[in-house]
């Protein structure tokens, strides 16, 4: 237990978009992220029925095409090829943008630089250098039913990256209700890091350690399981 | 009531220096590439129009389409909510010397601003970039316990768009994903120019499919083989 390595031994991020995908509901209508996100489709659970939506005008949309098979009028909203699944529709920009804001989304994921223990996001941009560039991101984070986060538990050089209060520019306010990390599972209630799963052999000492806000508990935290050959 | 122009230059002729212009498309799809390469033409051969300000999701891709007006020089600011694409040198060498402006609009919100432009609402309220960056300066209020941003509409002297069939009077339907801005867009300018890769008579769209009404779109040009900006760009082409 305690030769636990935490840079070694967490997760995978096809690893975390699996444990992600385990709480995508039947019937559910869901944004995925471009990037890291976007995994989480591999992963979804056979036998449930779930409709991706896509910000530049597409609901229903399948996996990408074989290569030499692109329609390029038919992508998504980070410009790679896709396909349609029966029922699937296209609309325009404002229409794609109510069905985010208007709440009729059930689930949204996105990557993070950094979370807050009040649901504060930050994925935007790191500083104000370079090429500002926004996308829907500040969109996503309202509306949708459950805002999930994905993303390591600490940066590359091993600081939080769930922190108590984000340093870098904010994308939305009190908006992220779950994340997924490479050590853990935690819900974000009533401004408070809520711990639901860690993965086994990792001390709630050493979690803590690479947290940036206090993790507390409401009843049993659960071993964080996933296949080990993602 | 006859809104056909013959060719892309003459459809793009009016178009003054200084003009704020919508141009549709999202990524690699829905751009209106000849009527982009027409103006672009006009500037090479008479130096206008120039201090363009154009309005799209991004901000050029590759050396073709918004990357090659920008490349061109002919681009005073842009107007979009995702500019750092992954082929965007154009628009990112511009920028990082302070040669071109940049106003950021988060995705929906300029979908929004678009529309409402087009619907005659002055402004409205979102509660997207609430105590971000972006809402700086912006009123906000709360409505039923939520903070909301005001945003004013977005308007401009021209719009580009590009649409799969058409009719003289300019009814219009989209291909797939290429849909995006392009409604929004003809319904938001004061001169809506639109190309078409099938142009018929009226009643050659069945009524039940049209997407755009004619009422939107002031000047329609069909160029029948358009060219798809992804595959420019994936090609390497240059304009």
């Amino acid at each position: 237990m305690s030769d636990f390595n935490i840079m070694a031994d967490k997760l995978s991020n096809a690893q975390i978009a699996w444990r992600a995908a385990q709480d995508i509901e039947d019937g559910s209508y869901v944004n995925l992220g471009i990037g890291f996100p976007e995994m989480i489709a591999k992963f979804q659970p056979e036998g449930r029925d779930v409709t991706y939506h896509t910000e530049n005008g597409v609901l229903g949309f399948g996996k990408a095409p074989k290569d030499g098979e692109e329609d390029w009028d038919l992508i998504n909203a980070g410009k790679t090829a896709i396909t349609l699944n029966p029922g699937a529709s296209f609309f325009h920009h404002a229409d794609s943008f109510s069905m985010v804001r208007g709440g009729h989304l059930d689930l949204a994921v996105l990557g993070a630089y950094q979370v807050a223990q009040n649901g504060d996001l930050a994925n935007w941009r790191v500083g104000s250098k370079g090429v500002p560039a926004v996308g829907g991101a500040m969109d996503l984070v309202h509306g949708a039913k459950r805002v999930a986060v994905v993303t390591d538990h600490v940066t590359k050089d091993g600081g939080p990256k769930l922190v108590e209060t984000c340093t870098f520019p904010l994308t939305g306010v009190g908006c992220v209700t779950r994340v997924y990390t490479s050590l853990a599972v935690i819900d974000i209630e009533g401004g408070k890091f809520i711990l639901r799963e860690k993965l086994p052999g990792l001390s709630m000492e050493a979690l803590q350690a690479v947290t940036g806000a206090t993790l507390h508990t409401e009843g049993d935290v659960l071993d964080l399981i996933v296949p080990q050959d993602l | 009531m006859d809104k056909t122009i013959s060719t892309v230059a003459e459809a793009v002729a009016d178009i003054p220096d200084g003009a704020q212009v919508m141009i549709g498309g999202f990524g690699g799809s829905g751009a209106p590439i000849e009527l982009i390469h027409a103006l672009i033409d006009r500037f090479r051969a008479t130096g206008s129009p120039k201090n363009i300000t154009v309005i799209n999701n991004n901000a050029g891709n590759g050396y073709i389409g918004i990357a090659a007006m920008i490349k061109a020089g002919m681009v005073k600011k842009m107007i979009c909510s995702f500019p750092r694409s992954s082929n965007a040198e154009a628009f990112n060498e511009k920028f990082l010397a302070g040669e071109i402006e940049l106003e950021l609009v988060p995705q929906g919100t300029l979908a929004e601003r678009i529309r409402a432009t087009g619907a005659g609402i002055p402004a409205f309220y979102t509660p997207t970039s609430f105590g971000t960056e972006l809402a700086e300066g912006k009123p906000t209020e709360e409505f039923d316990g939520k903070m909301y941003v005001r945003e004013r509409w977005l308007k401009a002297d021209f719009a580009l768009i590009k649409g799969q069939m058409g009719d003289t009077v300019g009814n219009m339907t989209y291909r797939m994903a290429g849909r995006n801005f392009n409604p929004l867009m003809a319904m938001a300018a004061a001169k809506t120019i639109a190309q078409v890769s099938e142009l018929g008579e009226p009643g050659s769209i069945d009524p039940q499919q049209v997407i755009t009404p004619g009422i939107f779109v002031d000047a329609i040009v069909e160029v029948a083989q358009p060219q798809q900006e992804e595959v420019l760009v994936r090609t390497g082409v240059v304009y």
